[in-house]
């Protein structure tokens, strides 16, 4: 899980289609984290979903690639690439969406129990806990992609002024819902897990419930291209 | 082998009365929602589990045990039909000694006994039974993925006392099927130093070429810190171009071979997570990844790279050597009609000829069993 990239070679035109072994290939938008690249992705994932192309076996947008899983016994590298290029052509020509995106509110108790590294965040950032809270919960927070476990989502956009290291040594068992901040990063873990983020607060509200599938809903509350609000609240109820 | 009707009771159970180090149930795997963060998992060997399934008569990706190093016992509470892939455990039913890549028939309270494996033939054993392991199917799969606990039973891996649910048997007696354990990728593993073919890239240009000369010119160690979700190796430090290892979190694939801060490869397997913010030298070509579920610690890796043309023909060449061919049937030496009832008796006989190889087999109107067999020398 790293934010930050190493200086972007000048020399590489974006977007460009990589091999990825046999049965995938990469399109990278960029090297970037930014809304506009990620956009790409993500209109470009919508173009190749729209395609059916019975090769693709599954797409994994992340921040600035879309990863195509696709089974070369149906179609080979050559086809494959082909019709790449032409799906990254015909996702140019789409404007990037400027229809709001949907918001999800998520209810957070900071700090006490649910936030035992709330005060430790604030020391860090010289601020009172109360303005952690505040800067926290003041933005709306852009799903770039999902990852690390299943419903976890990489949110963009946290504050500066409350990014924080993250812990030395990580706890074995985070809370479910547990909301945190590592470097400059915010998320909220969907299941009890291992975890090494400073844990501010923590939510109530299930995101992630494999039994939705079966309902032919997302198992994901929260999904790529939504926006992330928290919203403090003082219990669970 | 003609179809016939099937009691609608067919449906059977298996007990697992010791589990080993590790037995999970796992099948082709859970695509279609790493965009969720779900990882895929899936059999560790695809090889083996394809040929079990195709011993026992199911669909090549049907879930079956995946069982780690043996050490695992099972009774079989409703007769059925089962097969052994993978690690060579020297496996018995009933205290008959059995072999891999031969479908068997087993009897109501029959015992599977498994125990270590041989050295150097791999690590993981599969145990298919026709109809298919039925634990409950989530999103799509009932591959077990410990770290999330997701699929298998509960989530975990199985237990003694756990009851395993098998599917329904759509062709039955299917019992005395062989393949060509030539063919098995357990066997690979016996060797000095596994090649493994690997294509070049996504981000290869983050290295230096010093670096990459390093990776395909250098032998690594699988290290003890290796499991289902990837192998760690120790070798010679691979150079990056800038210093930095990072990179922006994309996705990664079976086979993915990521290069943290320390220089030294992650080969990523089944249980990956689906993203990763390490630059990835190169990706492990698909027919080569079954021999690295079955690489043990200590064993020596080497990389070679290979276009992805000619990866994709391995791979053709593999679906027709693998999920193709017709299977071999146990040779049946001696053979007797008793009224409706026809009796052979005869030995399994891969096609390398292999005397450890063997099982010998009573076959009773086409339904297969083991049985132990002495040389009878009658008296003069």
């Amino acid at each position: 899980m790293t934010e930050q990239a190493p200086a972007a070679d000048q020399n590489v035109e974006y977007p460009r289609i990589l091999a990825v072994g046999d049965s995938a290939l990469l399109i990278e938008f960029g090297s970037e984290i930014d809304p506009g690249v990620n956009s790409r992705v993500y209109a470009l994932a919508g173009q190749i979903e729209a395609s059916h192309n019975a090769a693709v076996v599954e797409l994994v947008p992340t921040y600035r690639s879309l990863l195509v899983n696709y089974n070369p016994l149906v179609s080979d590298y050559r086809e494959m690439s082909r019709f790449l290029d032409e799906a990254v052509a015909g996702a140019n020509e789409i404007p990037v969406s400027a229809a709001q995106p949907n918001v999800i509110e998520l209810p957070v108790v900071y700090g006490g129990e649910d936030g035992p590294d709330l005060e430790t965040v604030a020391e860090h950032a010289g601020l009172s806990t109360r303005e952690v809270i505040e800067i926290h919960s003041g933005t709306d927070y852009r799903v770039y992609m999902l990852g690390f476990a299943p419903g976890f989502p990489y949110l963009g956009g946290l504050d500066p002024r409350i990014a924080c290291p993250r812990l030395k040594t990580p706890r074995t068992k985070v809370p479910a819902g547990s909301v945190g901040i590592a470097e400059s990063q915010t998320g909220v873990y969907p299941n009890a897990s291992p975890g090494g983020w400073q844990l501010i607060g923590r939510t109530a509200v299930k995101l992630f419930d494999h039994g939705l599938a079966i309902a032919n809903t997302s198992p994901s509350l929260i999904t790529p291209g939504s926006e992330v609000r928290f919203v403090p609240v003082d219990n669970h109820d | 082998m003609t179809e016939r009707a099937i009691d609608s009771d067919q449906t059977g159970r298996i007990r697992v009365i010791a589990a080993g180090p590790q037995s999970l149930v796992q099948d082709g795997g859970r695509t279609g929602f790493q965009k969720l963060g779900v990882s895929v998992s899936g059999a560790a060997d695809m090889d083996a589990l394809n040929i079990g399934n195709r011993l026992v008569g199911n669909d090549p990706y049907d879930a079956a045990v995946e069982i780690l190093l043996g050490g695992a016992e099972f009774e079989f509470e409703t007769a059925a039909t089962f097969a052994l892939t993978g690690a060579e455990t020297g496996a018995t039913l009933d205290g008959v000694p059995l072999v891999s890549n031969v479908s068997y028939s087993a009897h109501t309270a029959a015992r599977l006994v498994l125990e270590m494996p041989i050295p150097g033939q791999g690590l993981r054993t599969y145990l298919a039974v026709a109809g298919g392991i039925k634990t409950p199917p989530i999103l799509g799969s009932r591959s077990t993925h410990v770290a999330s606990e997701i699929g298998g039973v509960g989530g975990r891996a199985l237990e003694p006392g756990d009851v395993l649910k098998i599917g329904e048997i759509l062709v039955p007696a299917v019992s005395g099927k062989m393949f060509n354990s030539g063919d098995s990728s357990a066997n690979d593993s016996e060797l000095p130093a596994v090649n493994v073919r690997v294509v070049l890239g996504p981000q290869d240009d983050e290295f230096s070429a010093a670096g990459i000369r390093t990776f395909l010119d250098s032998t690594y160690a699988v290290t003890d810190q290796s499991n289902r979700q990837g192998l760690r190796l120790d070798g010679p430090v691979i150079e990056s171009r800038t210093g930095s290892y990072d990179i922006v979190s994309d996705a990664v694939v079976n086979g993915s071979v990521q290069v943290p801060g320390d220089g030294k490869p992650i080969v990523l397997l089944a249980d990956r997570q689906p993203t990763g913010g390490y630059a990835k030298i190169a990706t492990v070509i698909t027919v080569d990844l079954p021999k690295l579920g079955q690489t043990a610690p200590g064993t020596k890796i080497t990389f070679a790279p290979i276009s992805v043309e000619e990866s994709q023909q391995l791979l053709r060449d593999r679906s027709n050597r693998l999920l193709k061919p017709e299977l071999g049937q146990a040779v049946d030496t001696f053979s007797v009609q008793v009224d409706d009832l026809h009796v052979s008796i005869g030995v399994t006989e891969d096609e390398v000829g292999r005397r450890d190889l063997i099982t010998r087999i009573a076959r009773i109107n086409d339904v297969a069993y083991p049985i132990s067999a002495v040389k009878y020398t009658p008296a003069e």
